[in-house]
């Protein structure tokens, strides 16, 4: 059964084409802001990857914040359902999913049958979430790519006061006046990120069964401060920023 | 370099009738805000001249500064003045000062000479800063809170706007109006978020001015949630300088229900006048 | 005088309410909480009064949805600490 998810972000669209459990093909593009137009564009190009016509697809289950404007989707699941189904069929040993994307985060608790329990969410503030990173990475005039790798590269601890991602920039750009090192204030802002993150987790618990999903399971800097943060390994998968719209792909069950 | 919409003007201003010789007591009050930094002098608790000016990174600089603008074709020195109070968010900076006190104290002190003694409620939105202050008809605080963790609700989330915008940030509250119907407001609090939910709007062929709208609109209606905490009592004013915002002051009004009391006195100053009229109290207890 | 501390930010209302006028300045809230936000101080509110009041530190006055996680987290019915031994009822959370 060919199935397909389509994961409306607030930055990227992902969308993944699945045989059965088994991807087939992969794409992601920037939201922008005809959002239908660009999802159609992608799902045409992903079809002939795929080698397969719109008549062979069984579902298209969208996702994501902005999952509305994908009208022609026969199914819709919240992005918390979505990212739990992905995270747990991909490892069923997961309790904990966190996922950290643009504008939101959030840390799902399921049980051994991959249930939801519990989750907590952030949605309403940049401060914890990748956009917060993208502005800093701006202010240091740093791509995000490579963003995680400058962070990676310092062991000071400077604080940063400023929690909001507005007041934050400034304090930036004081700091580099003020000759402070670059990949010290990264590593200060991916662990300004990861302790927000890390309070969110607590809340719903883990026990040394972390996976971690979204866009900013790219940041390896990011992935060292909240390991350090939850004192716990983190299970990070390949392509981990396609692991909801896989969970939409494959949620039909 | 590119224009920078969000800048405001500094100025200052001195008393034509009063001859500071005369008096028993001069009292300076010096509000170093994250943004911007007045200075307020009194002579027996009349006003008697102050200065505004941008805080510069060097905040101790910046006092200094802003004292010796207002000084300024005085024919006095910092040494005519018996009692300095420093306030706001840098007043551990400012050197020569007698003591400090918060601004929250201060802010309703001024208040209470610059709007009367009927003042209940008192809002102050400041550059990094939104205060909300009851009092009691002394000008002593009765309740407060304060919002200095998110930019949303603070004149530094209004210059995000007026940079995105490209309006000039004296102009924001006119141009607000001039739309064919006020449109709902940006529905994201955060102002990262907000910004980019006014790109969206400005690529579905929204005119600046109906954008602008929705923010101050969003923005007075934020405001009003922070009030509900602490209760609405008029009378009712506005301080800081968003106070000078109409797009904010009269959208809030309207919400409130209530109207804001206006005031000869720059509404920005309301800090360091607070202050200079601790200073000048504090002076006399002190000689007693 | 009702003191409110903390904050308010895209998320929700984070605020500890210190009523000055019902504190006794007893000071058992301050080993109570576990992480130490809490301080007795000079009243810088009215600075012509000569009394103390409790004040949240300001290091924590923009975290303390953070700062006071840990015992946020206890239990959904469980008392907090430094209201629990508040005898004047003076300490109030708002989330």
């Amino acid at each position: 059964m060919i199935n397909v998810g389509i994961d409306v972000g607030a930055k990227n669209i992902k969308i993944v084409i699945v045989n059965g459990q088994e991807i087939i093909a992969k794409g992601k593009v920037l939201s922008g802001f005809e959002t239908k137009e660009t999802v159609m564009a992608l799902y045409d190009q992903l079809l002939g990857e795929a080698n397969v016509t719109k008549d062979q697809i069984n579902l298209i289950t969208s996702t994501g914040s902005g999952r509305k404007a994908v009208d022609f989707a026969q199914k819709s699941v919240t992005e918390v359902t979505a990212a739990a189904k992905g995270a747990t069929t991909l490892y069923p040993n997961v309790h904990c999913v966190i996922d950290v994307g643009a504008e939101e985060g959030r840390s799902i608790r399921v049980d051994s049958n991959g249930k939801i329990v519990d989750f907590a969410l952030n949605e309403k503030c940049a401060a914890g979430a990748g956009a917060f990173i993208e502005s800093m990475a701006r202010a240091l005039e740093v791509s995000i790519e490579d963003f995680g790798m400058l962070s990676l590269q310092s062991d000071r601890e400077i604080p940063m006061n400023a929690q909001c991602a507005v007041f934050a920039e400034s304090e930036v750009v004081s700091l580099l006046h003020s000759k402070t090192d670059k990949k010290d204030i990264a590593k200060a802002v991916n662990d300004a990120v990861a302790s927000r993150i890390t309070s969110m987790t607590r809340k719903v618990g883990f026990e040394n069964d972390i996976e971690l999903i979204g866009g900013m399971a790219k940041n390896t800097g990011f992935i060292n401060a909240l390991k350090k943060g939850l004192d716990s390994e983190i299970i990070v998968p390949e392509n981990a920023e396609y692991v909801t719209a896989f969970g939409a792909a494959i949620y039909n069950d | 370099m590119a224009k920078e919409f969000w800048r405001w003007k500094e100025y200052n201003w001195k008393s034509e009738t009063i001859d500071w010789k005369d008096g028993n007591t001069v009292s300076c009050g010096i509000d170093v805000g994250s943004v911007s930094s007045q200075a307020v002098i009194l002579v027996d608790g009349e006003l008697y001249a102050y200065s505004s000016m941008r805080t510069g990174s060097d905040s101790p600089m910046s006092a200094t500064n802003a004292m010796n603008w207002a000084l300024e074709d005085t024919g006095m020195t910092q040494d005519n003045v018996h009692y300095v109070v420093g306030t706001g968010y840098g007043r551990v900076n400012v050197p020569f000062a007698n003591k400090t006190i918060t601004e929250i104290a201060c802010h309703a002190r001024g208040a209470n000479l610059m709007y009367g003694n009927t003042v209940r409620t008192i809002l102050d939105m400041g550059g990094q800063d939104c205060k909300a202050i009851r009092c009691d008809e002394k000008g002593k605080v009765t309740n407060f809170l304060m919002n200095d963790k998110c930019a949303a609700g603070t004149g530094r989330g209004m210059e995000v706007f007026a940079d995105l915008l490209s309006i000039p940030i004296e102009d924001v509250g006119e141009l607000s109006f001039q739309v064919d119907e006020e449109p709902p407001p940006v529905s994201s609090t955060c102002v990262v978020f907000a910004k980019t939910e006014a790109t969206g709007l400005l690529r579905e062929g929204w005119p600046k001015n109906k954008v602008i709208a929705a923010y101050c609109s969003a923005m007075s209606h934020r405001v009003v949630t922070l009030l509900q905490r602490i209760g609405v009592e008029s009378d009712f004013v506005i301080t800081g300088g968003i106070g000078k915002n109409v797009g904010i002051v009269r959208r809030l009004s309207q919400e409130l229900g209530f109207e804001t009391l206006k005031t000869n006195y720059d509404s920005q100053i309301a800090g360091a006048l607070g202050a200079a009229l601790f200073g000048r109290a504090l002076a006399e207890k002190a000689r007693n | 005088m009702i003191a409110n501390f903390g904050y308010k930010d895209g998320s929700g209302d984070f605020y500890i309410s210190i009523d000055t006028d019902k504190c006794n300045g007893c000071g058992d809230c301050i080993p109570a909480c576990p992480v130490g936000l809490l301080q007795i101080r000079e009243n810088e509110y009215d600075p012509m009064a000569d009394d103390n009041m409790v004040v949240v530190l300001e290091e924590h006055r923009k975290k303390i949805k953070y700062s006071c996680a840990p015992c946020k987290n206890e239990g959904k019915d469980s008392i907090l600490p430094c209201v629990k031994v508040c005898l004047p009822n003076a300490i109030t959370h708002s989330w």
